[in-house]
């Protein structure tokens, strides 16, 4: 934790560490490391998480105002200067909103189902790395968690299209979970892809990982990246994060014009909790995508320092995209997305497999 | 009590008491959400025991895919719970015997060696130790055949489970979607050249 503090805050707070430091010792005596350890963790865990709501908030903001530039409208500009104060009349609203529960719904599980969807969402970020040292948990087998804790998203949407009773919901809620299994699949082997070449599960390992290579030693960085020797693969996985977040232009769980969505019962808060987790889980995508391809917070050209902002401008780079996809591109159907997973996407991904793994067995290995 | 003892005695309170939900609810979808507690429990012991590797797999394979698969099935059933109870009884000497037998192996097996929390008896791993390379370097070097045996057995479920449910050619109007990537506006659409009527 010391070690931590001293490389982000100024010298001339040191002092205060270490007198506090002191000072708890002399009460707590033997307990107060334990304790330290408790605390400084769930500091840490708020430090992810505040801000991290803070930007689901604004997301939406963006969301609405990038969509209105590009179809030549305003956006919200009433709440606010500019309209920044949208987020919190959007969030006073629906709290303020009655959560009617459908009469023949099985409470408990149509309670539990939005804390399903959004309580994956905000774990997976326990092991994101947002520079070398700024992680909360350094896990070798981060990626793996990120995984397996994002599948475990998909009951949310199957559950909130059980509980309420209802065919519409239940539809909704089987389209989606179906769409979000089948597109695991690339994504999945698309990481395979680039855990080969990085020789690690660990995210940091792994930014650190695109820091070399041949560009990399002619100051030309961002061409060393995953993005450019993988191109296929990081095609495929920007396209299933888009599906994995039901995201335009595979949003067809909660196609307006058919009205059949697994949250089609939900209102008020409960209704929120389900958007929030959306938003979330794209920002948690935008990061992966940024983390793996496209180096993380590593600079673009190495005269550059290496910084966290790098991390956040690759993430709203990546954001802007999903909001210009949703401007642009109309909805598929759901025949047609079904079809681009499992005979598009899934096959590039084991030919891209098969020709990396023979690229790394060669003498024109890039990734030693 | 030291920390990591009461974590194991708390999670695998959970586990049994999240076990024995599973076997004894009516709600056959309440049973699924029960099994996927159990299976999160199950997967933090194994954390405890340094197997992470392990347990995100458990949590990754069994939460996230089969028992999707699970409750997709328990959903779309129609279950009458009433038919479901009426054998109670003619089962329960049968189905007694054989939980009886089952407790008996396993106390005999568990309670001679492992009265209390032991430590695992695998030699503990320094720290920055990555358990999924160990691994993968048995599954491929020593243990390759039984795993690609596996795949196999895994492939020939898939195709035994797709020629179960294909029952010759669907009578359905869907049109290819290949054919419909390729269609361009010449196909669809004719432009005819009107030439305008003179006003008298």
């Amino acid at each position: 934790m010391v070690e931590t503090l001293q490389l982000l805050l100024p010298g001339f707070l040191m002092p205060l560490v270490d007198w506090l430091m002191r000072f708890g010792e002399g009460i707590f005596g033997s307990l107060w490391p334990d304790i330290v350890t408790v605390a400084w963790t769930v500091i840490k865990a708020m430090l992810i998480v505040a801000p991290l709501l803070g930007a689901v908030a604004y997301a939406t903001y963006a969301e609405r105002k990038v969509i209105g530039w590009i179809q030549v409208r305003v956006g919200p500009n009433r709440v606010g200067p500019w309209g920044l104060l949208q987020p919190v009349a959007d969030g006073v609203k629906v709290l303020l909103k009655e959560v009617i529960i459908p009469a023949h719904a099985d409470k408990g599980v149509y309670l539990l189902a939005p804390l399903f969807s959004f309580a994956p969402a905000l774990l997976a970020w326990a092991v994101i790395p947002f520079s070398d040292f700024l992680v909360l948990a350094n896990v070798n087998a981060s990626l793996l968690f990120v995984m397996s804790v994002t599948s475990v998203g998909v009951y949310g949407i199957i559950l909130s299209g059980w509980a309420p009773n209802s065919k519409y919901a239940f539809f909704g809620g089987m389209r989606s979970a179906a769409q979000m299994i089948s597109y695991e699949v690339p994504m999945g082997l698309a990481l395979v892809v680039v855990l080969m070449v990085s020789n690690s599960l660990n995210l940091v390992d792994i930014v650190q990982g695109q820091g070399r290579g041949l560009f990399a030693g002619m100051g030309l960085k961002f061409l060393s990246w995953n993005w450019l020797p993988l191109l296929p693969i990081f095609v495929v996985y920007v396209i299933s994060v888009f599906a994995e977040c039901n995201r335009s232009p595979f949003d067809l769980t909660e196609g307006e014009s058919e009205i059949i969505g697994y949250h089609v019962e939900y209102s008020g808060m409960a209704f929120a909790v389900f958007q929030l987790a959306e938003y979330t889980a794209m920002l948690m995508g935008c990061t992966l995508v940024s983390l793996l391809f496209l180096g993380g917070w590593l600079s673009p050209v190495s005269f550059l320092p290496d910084s966290f902002l790098w991390l956040l401008l690759k993430i709203l780079g990546v954001l802007v995209l999903f909001y210009w996809v949703r401007a642009t591109f109309p909805r598929y159907r759901y025949d047609q997305v079904m079809r681009l997973g499992w005979k598009a996407l899934i096959p590039v991904c084991l030919i891209w497999l098969a020709v990396v793994a023979c690229w790394m067995l060669s003498p024109w290995n890039i990734w030693k | 009590m030291e920390f990591r003892t009461f974590v194991f005695y708390f999670l695998a309170a959970i586990l049994v008491f999240a076990s024995l939900r599973v076997v004894t609810l009516r709600n056959p979808v309440h049973a699924a959400l029960h099994l996927v507690l159990a299976f999160f429990s199950a997967s933090g012991i194994w954390v405890l025991l340094q197997a992470e590797f392990l347990a995100i797999a458990l949590i990754l394979v069994y939460v996230g895919a089969v028992m999707v698969l699970f409750l997709f099935v328990v959903m779309l059933l129609d279950i009458d719970l009433d038919r479901l109870r009426e054998g109670f009884w003619s089962y329960l000497p049968l189905g007694s015997i054989v939980a009886l037998l089952v407790v008996a192996e396993m106390g005999l097996v568990l309670i001679s060696r492992y009265w209390g929390v032991l430590e695992s008896e695998v030699p503990q791993a320094e720290a920055g130790y990555s358990n999924v390379q160990a691994v993968g370097r048995l599954l491929f070097t020593e243990y390759v055949y039984p795993f690609e045996l596996a795949s196999v057995v895994l492939l020939v479920g898939i195709v035994a489970a797709v020629a179960l449910t294909l029952r010759g050619k669907r009578k359905s109007k869907s049109v290819s979607p290949s054919q419909q990537v390729f269609v361009k506006a010449k196909d669809r659409l004719r432009i005819v050249q009107m030439p305008a009527e003179k006003g008298d």
